[in-house]
């Protein structure tokens, strides 16, 4: 059975980068795969390899994750305002993150504003 | 006296002071090309090889440091120490080296070795003065391990080249990487076959001297 977690914003952003990142951890190694709202930052990411990597045995592989930015590329001046005026309120609340154990997750493709998502046990595949 | 004595230390400190050595990384994920590339530049310039090359993903699990390599270009001068780095994964599985033919012990003498040498590559990069960021051009670009490698290299303001290698290859994209990576140089090269190597080195001082 495959499992989804959803990690709201509110439930990690006053989190530490070291609590965040344990938190995810741990809930992967459940063998879940979590959806969080929101987007980690390029120090959180590299530190999340970093921890995934020391974690790594025969039975955990690693994780696979994707993000998912909402933010349309191609738009219009006063959309640009808003967009800015936007992430200066939400920050890193834009958009969303999937991380999952590489032993569920085969493979995450961006396509560019869905996630197809393909699973180990093959024909699975779920679009968000 | 003592304002001399410190005249004195700061002037003899200035004169025999090292001069800072430039550290170039080369960092991506794994099966990249970065050893291929670490070898080319090396052999170029030094006559001497980096690292071994395989197939067989996370050939290089430690930092390989060339040394004063000075590469000439046009009338000008460069040199650094070569780091290579091993491929920065998000994940490691000891079977994937067990299809690649090795057998049980050593795939997983291999696969903890790895995971050894990601957390390495990440240690290093606040040593980089700049980093070679070297990528597949038949691959994906926007995975998020080589998000994660330019967006950790612009934080810490780190100049960047992107490499797109393996332009050998007919499924090779370079636009792809260009397309993804719109604020960076790319330089599409055959790091194997030495394709676009004056371009790239001509790029490398644009990129060091930044």
């Amino acid at each position: 059975m495959l499992t989804l977690q959803f990690i709201p914003y509110a439930e990690i952003s006053n989190l530490s980068s070291e609590k965040k990142i344990q938190k995810l951890l741990r809930v992967v190694r459940e063998e879940k795969i979590v959806l969080v709202e929101g987007r980690l930052g390029s120090s959180e990411k590299s530190e999340l390899i970093r921890k995934t990597m020391e974690e790594i045995d025969d039975k955990f592989k690693g994780i696979e994750i994707e993000e998912l930015d909402i933010e349309k590329k191609d738009k219009a001046f006063f959309d640009k305002i808003r967009t800015l005026f936007i992430n200066l309120i939400l920050g890193k609340r834009k958009g969303l993150t999937i991380v999952g154990p590489a032993t569920i997750i085969k493979e995450i493709k961006k396509d560019p504003d869905k996630i197809l998502l393909f699973t180990e046990e093959g024909r699975r595949k779920k679009k968000k | 006296m003592g304002l001399f004595s410190n005249f004195l230390k700061r002037f003899l400190k200035t004169l025999f002071k090292k001069k800072k050595e430039v550290k170039l990384g080369l960092y991506g994920p794994p099966n990249g090309g970065k050893t291929t590339l670490a070898n080319k530049i090396s052999m170029d310039w030094v006559g001497e090889k980096v690292g071994k090359v395989s197939g067989v993903p996370h050939e290089t699990r430690e930092i390989q440091v060339k040394e004063q390599i000075t590469v000439k270009s046009k009338g000008k001068e460069l040199t650094f120490n070569l780091v290579d780095t091993p491929g920065i994964a998000t994940k490691i599985d000891y079977e994937d080296f067990l299809k690649a033919g090795l057998k049980e012990k050593e795939a997983k003498q291999r696969a903890k070795e790895a995971t050894k040498g990601v957390v390495d590559a990440i240690k290093w990069l606040d040593d980089m003065d700049a980093v070679v960021v070297v990528l597949d051009s038949t691959k994906d670009p926007y995975s998020q391990v080589n998000i994660t490698i330019i967006g950790n290299l612009e934080a810490r303001k780190i100049p960047v080249l992107i490499v797109a290698n393996k332009i050998d290859l007919k499924k090779a994209d370079v636009k792809k990487i260009q397309a993804a990576f719109p604020q960076y140089d790319v330089i599409g090269i055959s790091a194997k076959y030495g394709k676009h190597i004056n371009e790239f080195y001509e790029a490398l001082f644009k990129v060091v001297n930044r």
